[in-house]
């Protein structure tokens, strides 16, 4: 009897002690609300009270997007999803391949924005998950001088101690939706090692245009 | 510059004979959208899927399901690109650089307090009257304190504009947006929303404007305001796109079955009115 109850004990107390670490380190963790409003608040106060930004400097501006944007979003996991049922058909050198173009053309499109920052404020709207839901999405709105709010959601997964952005929603359009039936149409027609050429294409045009933007600067 | 917010008598007796006159017309149209309606209700809608579940979806959309008129719409889209290019573009663009900002705040203001007195209407018939009294709280402040509309204090004071149509009323109920259609200078819509759209024509406040002549310069103004305020966003189209026209009808049909979503279900969106800038 003492020897099952205590069995009883030691897998009672174990038990407590799991969900206290577990509940500690939940606790520990900004939830994901928080973690958006910091890294947007971050990245547009910069925008806006950064004369360089604002004037087109193209180096600055991809400095700001790397330091800043970067290290939060989960390109592979937004690559894999925009491209969809090719991914787990395409070898692991044309995945590489490919996250880094997507990024890239990713990086080139959006830096754009930030030069049209001026007078936007960002209101967030409660989250609708548990605190203890590893794959959230954070509503946002952005109002502006002109022109009717525009909706901003992100869906952000679990990562390590933080947060990590994979989605984004403008307008109700949802990015990975958008560019997926482009890869997969791009990827039927010239597979998947045409779709990274065309995206290569793309992003050295780019790249080109920005450094000579930035010489201009 | 009185037709909307005027005594009722005069009002009765414009819109008795504006009735009249347009009755024929309007019958013809009510039968024509009830027809394309009843089409666009069979078919098929283009409900987002949740990209976020599906890493190897079975999705195939290879740009052919959900955009059957594909052929039609990328020479519509061409076409509309071209006159967008050439005429549109280049007008908005020379509007936006060399009009003074107050007025182009103005003008869009203006056509927006409009809408909104359309859109109050749309907010009844989805049956969310807290959604209409707001817009209604919308045309009252700016058509009174806003100076006839041209000023949004609205916004300012914490009450954002809603833009409801008719197709998104449609929507609301259950009809499905049907397949993807490019239309001539309208540009992006659906089965339904284009079969909504004499309602919307005939919801237009300021299509009742006479003398005829400014009616007709307001409409080219707003039209070139519109253009103006989307600049960066189809610059932002022209830089992401792989295939622009893909891009745009995705991004496009995501958009307008979200705008069915806030219509469904209002109080999803709301926004809190003493929310804090950031």
């Amino acid at each position: 009897m003492m020897h099952r109850f205590m069995r009883k004990m030691v897998l009672g107390l174990s038990g407590l002690a799991l969900v206290g670490a577990m509940a500690g380190t939940v606790q520990a963790a900004e939830p994901a609300d928080v973690f958006i409003k910091r890294i947007s608040s971050d990245v547009l106060d910069t925008a806006r009270d950064n004369t360089r930004v604002k004037a087109g400097d193209t180096s600055v501006i991809l400095n700001l997007v790397e330091q800043k944007i970067i290290p939060y979003v989960d390109f592979q996991r937004m690559t894999a999803l925009a491209a969809g049922r090719f991914w787990r058909q395409a070898t692991p050198e044309q995945q590489a391949a490919l996250i880094a173009e997507f990024r890239s053309l990713l990086i080139y499109t959006y830096s754009g924005a930030l030069t049209k920052v001026a007078d936007q404020r960002v209101t967030f709207q409660p989250l609708r998950t548990e605190p203890t839901d590893g794959d959230v999405e954070v509503r946002s709105m952005v109002t502006q001088s002109r022109g009717q709010p525009i909706q901003l959601n992100y869906r952000v997964e679990k990562s390590g101690d933080g947060w990590k952005v994979y989605d984004v929603n403008i307008f109700g359009a949802w990015l990975v939706e958008s560019y997926k039936n482009t890869f997969s149409s791009e990827i039927t027609k010239n597979g998947m090692d045409g779709l990274i050429k065309t995206l290569q294409a793309k992003n050295k045009e780019r790249a080109a245009a920005f450094s000579t933007s930035a010489a201009k600067n | 510059m009185n037709v909307f917010i005027t005594s009722p008598a005069a009002n009765a007796v414009t819109t008795d004979t504006m009735a009249h006159r347009r009755s024929g017309r309007y019958q013809a149209m009510l039968l024509a959208s009830a027809g394309l309606l009843l089409l666009g209700g069979c078919a098929s809608s283009g409900a987002p899927r949740e990209a976020a579940q599906e890493v190897s979806s079975q999705d195939g959309r290879s740009g052919v399901k959900g955009d059957p008129l594909e052929g039609y719409n990328r020479a519509i889209y061409s076409f509309n690109d071209t006159v967008d290019r050439y005429a549109l573009k280049p007008v908005a663009s020379a509007y936006r650089d060399y009009t003074p900002s107050f007025f182009q705040t103005a003008v869009g203001n203006f056509f927006g307090n409009l809408r909104d007195l359309y859109s109050a209407m749309n907010g009844i018939l989805q049956g969310n009257g807290e959604g209409a009294g707001l817009d209604v709280a919308r045309v009252a402040l700016n058509s009174s304190f806003g100076l006839l509309g041209l000023l949004d204090i609205a916004t300012e004071a914490g009450i954002p504009r809603q833009n409801r149509d008719f197709g998104q009323t449609l929507g609301r109920y259950g009809v499905g947006a049907g397949p993807y259609i490019v239309l001539p200078l309208l540009g992006p819509s659906t089965l339904r929303d284009t079969a909504a759209l004499p309602v919307d024509f005939y919801g237009d406040a300021w299509s009742y404007m006479d003398p005829v002549y400014i009616r007709n310069i307001g409409t080219g103004v707003r039209i070139v305001d519109k253009r103006a305020a989307l600049l960066n966003a189809t610059g932002l189209v022209e830089d992401a796109a792989l295939d622009k026209y893909a891009f745009t009808r995705d991004a496009y049909m995501q958009y307008r079955a979200s705008q069915i979503e806030q219509a469904r279900h209002p109080e999803d969106f709301q926004l809190d009115p003493r929310a804090q800038a950031q």
